[in-house]
């Protein structure tokens, strides 16, 4: 029997190899360096040095805690929570601190490092100086340059004192010997010479200062925003290199891992809180929900492990502070992209998708059931230009943190395997646009890539 | 003396037992305490579990997902915290639970653990599925000496129902489950506290043994009452970390 023969059908576009597709980086790369150092008005000799912060502590009131009486250890503690390093230094179901978690970046997996006090693998054998240096200047006790998933662009502007007292926080752990885990990265990210370049490029040693016309209160809620809590980490857009975008300071940002949007900060059709009271701020932080909004995915974590454990002082501190964040205007862009009604069917088959999967809980008229199940009409994580928080939600659920004030949250569950893409799109599209809503269709094609990003 | 005018004498407050009345209804409706407000507020808060496990956790040997409903708290318990932690390995069941407390999950555990609810009856095996099933009664209800295999009720109970307060009922579970769990058992990716009993004896289970237990156990109906039993009969043949880990 004549078969014909096995043809492998190729892409519609030959792909070019990998090394074709870098030079053009390599190339920019270098040229942005020989310009700095020739034309920039940056003195590069001046970069990676340490500086000396000298911040007026006065202007920070009193210490991070309420109490004036705390150990350093104490307050080492307590730092320790405000900057969430449990949660990446401690493997999912590991030793505490002992590293291993994959921080996802889009140039491969970071791995946490060990933070107990164990000599062979851990920071046993560190000083406080040596310690200082990783938070203050990126640059690990050997002398290699750290990778900024490490927030070190944030924690340079921590106080020595405070860096002192995370120190002696760690160092009184448990040992736990616990090799830390090679980075996954691709060439050239995985170079020392590439993070020397990045930091050229990027980072420079700075302390934090403080805005002497503002309240202390203020100036004590930016310090823990910017430096220790690290919000811009997630919420600050950042380039193709992964560096911070500072004009666009907590503008929102598309999460490393590619499933979650950071809502922006400074746009009241987001996550602005410019209208609301510091309060409810505090109200959120404290333990996960607010009158106006809810925490869910990766900042129910932050909630669960960092935010809940700030005092009420400081966390009415950075509830004043991101209250004053400017507004950005919306981008011509987006003006261009307002929505167009949505398709009818599509309107039409959400409706009954929604009446037998949704009602019940998030009531008939998007009401929601306050205290348990949240509204839909008129929420802006609802009506959010951008879809993949809501797609998140549908595929794959989620609860509430539980914190000590909200101990036992409501949850939603998946629905990643009751819906297909054309009615997850449906039921999206139609709780965007109805009760009043107004907002983009959601596509299947969105909800395939949704999808499709969380198997990579 | 005046008397008051009859206008008056009818808008007096309203007499002290209508009151007390009123009080004793308002506290029946709002106290959080009552057991079946308690159980209805969690009913409400597990409707992320319930949307896959059925109605009160009772689901049935027609799918895929396990019954819930009666099984032992402490287990229960134990399976969320690995959920939660990355011990157990099911991607929806990870990251629903990621932001919640022990505490919480022990409240979901015991929520589940009281749920008496009637289990429906098996799925009935075709015949060659019964012959197939006869092996598996056999390591069931007397295990294989020879190959150091206890029989399972040795430890989940002389009815299969379970043993408080950390051992689960095999009865009443989808066939396809029972079969992924033994599966991951054996491969290793399911594991318990160590000592790790389960996995010992997985380990030495071959691919038909698990294929005929599966056939056996979903194949059985439930006694009535179905509940675990207080309390083993025999000292166990292995020690289990899950167990010890309750005491």
């Amino acid at each position: 029997m004549n078969r014909p023969p096995l043809r492998v059908p190729e892409p519609p576009f030959p792909r070019p190899s990998a090394t074709r597709r870098l030079l053009p980086m390599l190339a920019v790369m270098i040229m942005a360096l020989l310009w700095l150092t020739f034309y920039g008005d940056i003195d590069l000799s001046s970069l990676n040095k340490p500086v000396t912060p000298e911040v007026p502590v006065e202007r920070l009131g009193r210490p991070l805690d309420d109490s004036d009486s705390l150990t350093p250890v104490e307050r080492g503690a307590y730092l320790a929570r405000a900057g969430n390093c449990a949660y990446c230094h401690t493997a999912p179901g590991g030793a505490p601190y002992a590293g291993g978690r994959a921080v996802a970046t889009p140039f491969g997996d970071v791995y946490a490092g060990n933070l107990t006090p164990e000599r062979k693998t851990g920071i046993g054998g560190w000083s406080a100086d040596d310690f200082w240096h990783a938070m203050h200047e990126g640059r690990s006790r050997d002398g290699r340059l750290l990778y900024p998933a490490f927030p070190y662009p944030a924690f340079t502007g921590i106080r020595r004192e405070d860096s002192d007292a995370l120190f002696a926080y760690l160092m009184q752990l448990r040992p736990v010997e616990q090799a830390n885990r090679a980075h996954t990265l691709r060439w050239p990210y995985s170079t020392q010479a590439a993070l020397r370049v990045w930091q050229w490029l990027y980072f420079s040693p700075a302390p934090w200062s403080p805005e002497p016309q503002r309240s202390a209160e203020w100036n004590r809620g930016a310090y823990l925003v910017q430096t220790l809590a690290h919000c811009g980490s997630c919420h600050t857009p950042r380039n193709r290199f992964g560096a911070a975008n500072d004009d666009r300071r907590f503008a929102g940002a598309l999460m490393p891992d590619g499933l979650w949007h950071a809502p922006s900060l400074r746009s009241i059709d987001e996550a602005g809180v410019q209208q609301w009271s510091a309060e409810d701020v505090a109200r959120l932080l404290r333990s996960g929900r607010a009158p106006r909004g809810s925490a869910q995915g990766p900042m129910a974590e932050v909630v669960l492990h960092s935010t809940q454990h700030f005092s009420d002082v400081d966390l009415v501190a950075m509830g004043q502070y991101l209250k004053s964040l400017s507004v950005l205007p919306a981008t011509d862009e987006a003006v261009a992209l307002a929505p167009r009604a949505p398709d009818t069917r599509l309107m039409q088959s959400g409706a009954a998708i929604y009446e037998r999967h949704c009602a019940d809980c998030h009531g008939k008229q998007g009401e929601g059931l306050p205290g348990a199940f949240p509204a839909l009409a008129g929420q802006r994580s609802v009506l959010m230009e951008n879809s993949h928080n809501l797609l998140q939600s549908l595929l794959y659920g989620g609860y509430g943190p539980s914190t000590r004030t909200a101990p036992l949250p409501h949850g939603m569950p998946p629905f990643m395997l009751t819906l297909n893409d054309i009615e997850s799109a449906a039921v999206l599209t139609y709780i965007r646009n109805a009760w009043g809503n107004v907002a983009p269709e959601v596509t299947p094609l969105d909800v395939q890539r949704q999808r499709d990003a969380a198997i990579r | 003396m005046r008397s008051l005018p009859e206008t008056t004498r009818r808008t007096l407050p309203l007499p002290g037992w209508s009151l007390a009345w009123f009080a004793a209804a308002w506290l029946a409706v709002c106290l959080p305490g009552t057991p079946a407000r308690a159980d209805e507020a969690m009913a409400q808060r597990t409707r992320a579990c319930t949307v896959c496990h059925g109605e009160q956790g009772r689901a049935g040997p027609d799918g895929y997902y396990p019954r819930l409903a009666g099984k032992p708290a402490g287990y229960l318990f134990h399976q969320l915290q690995h959920f939660r932690d990355g011990r157990r390995h099911y991607g929806l069941m990870n990251r629903l639970l990621q932001p919640l407390s022990d505490d919480y999950l022990m409240r979901i555990a015991q929520h589940f653990a009281d749920q008496q609810v009637p289990y429906p009856p098996p799925l009935p095996l075709s015949a060659t599925e019964r012959s197939a099933a006869a092996a598996g009664e056999a390591l069931a209800l007397r295990g294989d000496a020879a190959r150091g295999l206890p029989a399972c009720t040795a430890c989940h109970g002389a009815t299969l129902t379970g043993v408080l307060p950390a051992t689960p009922g095999l009865l009443g579970l989808p066939r396809d489950y029972l079969s992924a769990q033994l599966g991951a058992w054996r491969a290793g990716q399911r594991r318990a506290h160590a000592p790790d009993c389960m996995a010992e004896i997985a380990q030495k289970l071959t691919l038909p043994d698990i294929h005929a237990l599966s056939l056996w156990l979903s194949a059985q109906p439930a006694p009535v009452p179905a509940r675990p039993a207080a309390q083993l009969k025999a000292e166990p043949p292995l020690r289990c970390g899950s167990v010890l880990a309750t005491r």
